[in-house]
């Protein structure tokens, strides 16, 4: 048999989901990335057609299905909107991790996932390393965005104004933590997140700082790993179900009544994607993984909703404004977004002020950013036009990925903006 | 010429970016919104310009090349679905909104235009541009007028042929064709403009066209009406007319609707109801008083179980929250969704409704209904899987029977989806034979080569 039949009949499992889409074509009014190129191939309904024939073996090149699927941002807005509800998402990751099983990770990729991202402890100190020496080769891009631009690496990052490397990174401060319930009552496991670690630890701290003056209880485990999300997005399997195992052991001896991250793409994918691909796992450990998924949590969602944090009664006054971009995994996929504006309404500094399209995507994608820079940067420009038409001083969002996206696009649209995570502006407020 | 080539001369106009002709591509320009076998086009030309139309129609003509138009590809009759090895071409680049004239209330739009944008920016302007098909929010104008499409304010703005003032279309020869005018009234010649409604690609392409606006209404309220029994909704919508008021929108969801939507949106319908009726009256603010108490008193004395009238912003957008999930909450419940859009005399409409769900039970298949029964058209909702060919096989029949019963209660084979490649071997049941050679006629005589969206409404394989 060739190899294309047996991928077209591997594609073929996810027939039962893709014919419910109905080809009505709403979905063009939402996909960003659609609005950008205008080509049908780039809209969930020209992706869903193209994976139907590939499966039905009316196209043969699986290469051209394969680079249309990748110009997606997995941002769900075609989800949250589709009329027939059709599983867009799950679609496109197993259509992503058939794809790439049939054609092989490519090298850059299995480097990094397989020979680093599974493998923490080498993760973590090759980053180290790397936050020593990249210093004297970068320069300051944006004071208020904080990025930094750096000539060596253009090869690989080609003009971004992207985030430094944190000089200390979080779990350097926090390498584990196991402390009591406090005048709350609760105690929740800390999932802080790849970014957060490596790049803003002071988010990681902020979290921290909230939470003890909530009086929760905070248990972090040694050896956290990565959520995966990086490596299923490319399609490999393998690596984000290990990924998922280290993480599974490393929460199992905690005694908490939530897991919560300040990273809104780890928050939907421990509770939402980590379930649908363990199938072929043992029922002991699909149990645990649905266990841990039932009590994770968006950081803001638990400080208004668990711990009962409330509005301010009257919206503050003030020339000095702050608005909030809705990352994607937040509020299309968990629903998530009029928690974090109560935390901002609560700042004492600012006010909150909404800006046009929050809820439109910034852009990143995660590694969408890296393969599609120029579409990723249309995008990521007109959430930034958004941002300085509503003359905010800071966005805010609860996404650190959604972070780097802002601070690239705003730095490079000439800067002044800074770029905070809801947290930091809420650790703020209540330290007076 | 071999494809290659005329992939060149394609590109002499178009430029290269402009002619996609990569598997892939060329695949996802084979279907559109139907249930219908797709076709696939040799290439796919996507023009910056309007005035590109011209030389991409002229090249096709002279090669003999079929041509089909396509804006967001949603119409539901197959009028996207190319010619087996044809050309699409489109228009989703051609999207400047070139005038919107406050003084004379008129815009001047490209084809491509998607249609909620443009009606957002006449709203901005304090005018208002009424059509609004269900798929407003990704349809272009152009494909709007193509297929002459209405929407829930049909009853009382009308469709969008009301709106069309003028139209510049590219003819065979790719010479620039001019009709209508930027005046109200206009009899210069043959009402060519008229005859490019609802044309479906098939007698020009369009380029660059002028609809009329108008003011806003002042004040608007909505209501609903639940009945137990679905003539009851009916002959409310008769007296409602008779009672000479004309609602801006007066919908109805039958018992299988409601069910569903129901089901799928928790939103707390009564689903023990047989109908409802969603009605909202604009105009005058004494004007919209007088008829919504009007309008509550005819629902009561026919026999309502309850009206409901919306007192603020949220409870209106309630009331409309089921109509709009109408479609979605039928989708939601089998892989496969043929709406359809048989459309009646507005006093048949029980007769309709009996007959689908006579029908359905006879086929054994699902159907809802609903639809805008303030002018009759309905949309009776097929839920299937397609790739069960027995069951597929049952819903064709039905389908077919479906249009029988339109027609014969004076009705007509489509009310706003258009004819397509999807309806066009019922042509000859709604008319005649020879209104299908007065069509054929001048279609050759337009067409010669027949290069224009063949195998569309009145060219039934
Ligand atoms: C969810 C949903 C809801 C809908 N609701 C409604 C509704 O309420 N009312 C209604 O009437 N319809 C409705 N429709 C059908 C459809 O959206 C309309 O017919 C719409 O007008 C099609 O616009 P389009 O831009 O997608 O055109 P397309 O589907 O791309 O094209 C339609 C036809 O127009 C021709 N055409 C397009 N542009 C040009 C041009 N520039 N010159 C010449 N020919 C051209 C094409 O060749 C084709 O024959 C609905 C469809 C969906 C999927
Ligand atoms: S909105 Fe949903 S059903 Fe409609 S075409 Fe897009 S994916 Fe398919
Ligand atoms: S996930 Fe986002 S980018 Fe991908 S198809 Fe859907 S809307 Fe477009
Ligand atoms: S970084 Fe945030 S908004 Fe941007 S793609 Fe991810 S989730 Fe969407």
């Amino acid at each position: 048999m060739s190899d294309v039949k047996k991928l077209a009949q591997q594609l073929m499992e996810l027939d039962d989901q893709m014919v419910a889409c109905m080809k009505c074509g709403m979905c063009q009014a939402v996909c960003p990335v659609f609005a950008e190129t205008m080509q049908e191939a780039d809209v969930t309904r020209g992706k869903i057609a193209l994976l139907e024939k590939l499966a039905h073996e009316l196209v043969k090149d699986p290469d051209q299905v394969n680079e249309k699927l990748n110009r997606c941002l997995l941002c769900g807005s075609c989800a949250a909107n589709c009329p027939s509800g059709v599983n867009i998402m799950d679609i496109f990751i197993k259509a992503r991790v058939i794809v790439t099983t049939y054609k092989g990770l490519s090298s850059a990729k299995k480097f990094i996932f397989k020979g680093l991202l599974t493998r923490p402890k080498l993760f973590n100190f090759l980053t180290d390393m790397s936050a020593k020496f990249q210093g004297p080769f970068e320069k300051v891009a944006d004071e208020a965005a904080g990025t930094a631009s750096c000539a060596l690496l253009n090869p690989l990052l080609g003009e971004r104004h992207f985030m430094p490397l944190a000089k200390r990174p979080f779990r350097k401060d926090y390498p584990s933590a196991d402390t009591p319930r406090g005048t709350s009552g609760l105690k929740v496991a800390f999932f802080p997140g790849c970014v957060v670690d490596k790049m803003y630890p002071h988010v990681g701290h902020a979290a921290m700082d909230v939470l003890k003056y909530h009086g929760v209880g905070v248990f972090l485990p040694k050896g956290q790993a990565c959520c995966g999300i990086p490596t299923l997005a490319s399609g490999d399997q393998e690596s984000f179900i290990t990924l998922m195992k280290q993480n599974i052991k490393a929460f199992e001896e905690g005694n908490f009544d939530y897991l919560v991250t300040p990273c809104a793409t780890c928050t939907s994918t421990i509770k939402e994607t980590w379930i649908k691909m363990i199938e072929d796992e043992n029922l002991v450990f699909i149990e645990k993984v649905k266990d841990l998924a039932d009590k994770t949590m968006d950081i803001t969602e638990f400080l208004v909703d668990v711990v009962g944090v409330t509005l301010p009664a009257e919206p503050k006054k003030s020339d000095r404004i702050v608005t909030y971009h809705d990352p994607c995994h937040l509020a299309k996929s968990l629903g998530v977004t009029e928690q974090p504006r109560a935390l901002l309404k609560k700042s004492d500094k600012y006010e909150f002020k909404e800006m046009n399209e929050a809820n439109r995507c910034c852009g990143c994608g995660g590694s969408f950013n890296l393969f599609h820079y120029d579409l990723s940067k249309s995008i990521g420009q007109r959430k930034a036009d958004n941002v300085r038409a509503v003359g905010a001083e800071v966005v805010a969002t609860s996404c650190p990925a959604c972070m780097m996206q802002l601070g690239d696009m705003l730095s490079q649209s000439g800067g002044g903006i800074e770029v905070r995570h809801v947290l930091e502006i809420y650790a703020d407020a209540i330290k007076k | 010429m071999s494809n290659a080539k005329l992939a060149k001369e394609f590109e002499k106009i178009v430029g290269a970016e402009g002619v996609l002709h990569t598997e892939a591509d060329l695949h996802s320009y084979s279907y559109d919104s139907a249930v219908l076998d797709p076709a696939v086009p040799s290439l796919v030309i996507k023009p910056t310009t309007t005035a590109q139309l011209g030389p991409i129609t002229k090249l096709c003509n002279e090669n003999g090349l079929p041509l089909t138009v396509r804006g967001a590809g949603t119409n539901l009759s197959g009028g996207t679905i190319p010619h087996p090895g044809g050309i699409v071409v489109l228009t989703n680049g051609l999207n400047k909104i070139l005038e919107i004239n406050e003084e004379d209330l008129y815009a001047v739009v490209e084809p491509g235009v998607v249609t909620a944008q443009f009606a957002a920016e006449v709203a901005k302007r304090g005018l208002f541009y009424p059509p609004d098909p269900g798929s407003q929010a990704v349809s272009t104008l152009g494909g709007n007028v193509a297929e002459n499409a209405g929407g829930l304010r049909g009853l009382k703005y009308g469709v969008t042929k009301d709106y069309v003032m003028g139209i510049d279309f590219f003819d065979v020869n790719g010479d620039l064709i001019k009709a209508g005018s930027r005046t109200v009234k206009c009899v210069t010649g043959y009402n060519l403009g008229g005859l490019m409604v609802a044309s479906e690609g098939t007698l020009g392409v369009f380029s660059n066209i002028i609809f009329k606006l108008v003011p806003p209404p002042k004040a608007s309220k909505a209501m609903m009406a639940v009945f137990d029994n679905i003539d009851k909704a009916s002959e409310t919508v008769s007296a409602i007319i008779a009672n000479h008021i004309v609602p801006c929108t007066l919908e109805l969801l039958d018992h299988v609707t409601i069910k569903y939507v129901e089901a799928f949106t928790k939103a707390g319908l009564p689903t023990e109801a047989q109908a409802i009726l969603l009605i909202e009256v604009d105009g005058h603010p004494a004007e919209v008083a007088d008829d919504a108490q009007k309008i509550v008193d005819i629902c009561n004395k026919i026999g309502a179980t309850s009206v409901r009238a919306a007192e603020t912003a949220a409870e209106r957008e309630s009331l409309w929250f089921a109509r709009r999930n109408a479609l979605p909450a039928l989708a939601r419940a089998r892989p496969t969704t043929v709406l359809e859009d048989a459309t009646v005399p507005r006093s048949q409409i029980p007769a309709m409704i009996r007959g689908v769900n006579k029908i359905a039970e006879k086929y054994n298949i699902s159907i809802g209904t609903f639809g805008h029964a303030g002018d009759g058209n309905l949309h009776p909702t097929i839920l299937c899987d397609k790739r069960d060919e027995a069951e597929f096989h049952r819903v064709e029949e039905a389908v077919n029977e479906i249009f029988d019963v339109a027609l014969s209660l004076k009705g007509t084979l489509s009310g706003e989806h258009g004819i397509g490649m999807a309806k066009s071997k019922w042509m000859i049941k709604e008319t005649n034979q020879a209104t299908l050679d007065y069509s054929l006629r001048m279609k050759k005589a337009i067409d010669p080569k027949g290069i224009l969206n063949p195998g569309k409404i009145i060219e039934a394989s």
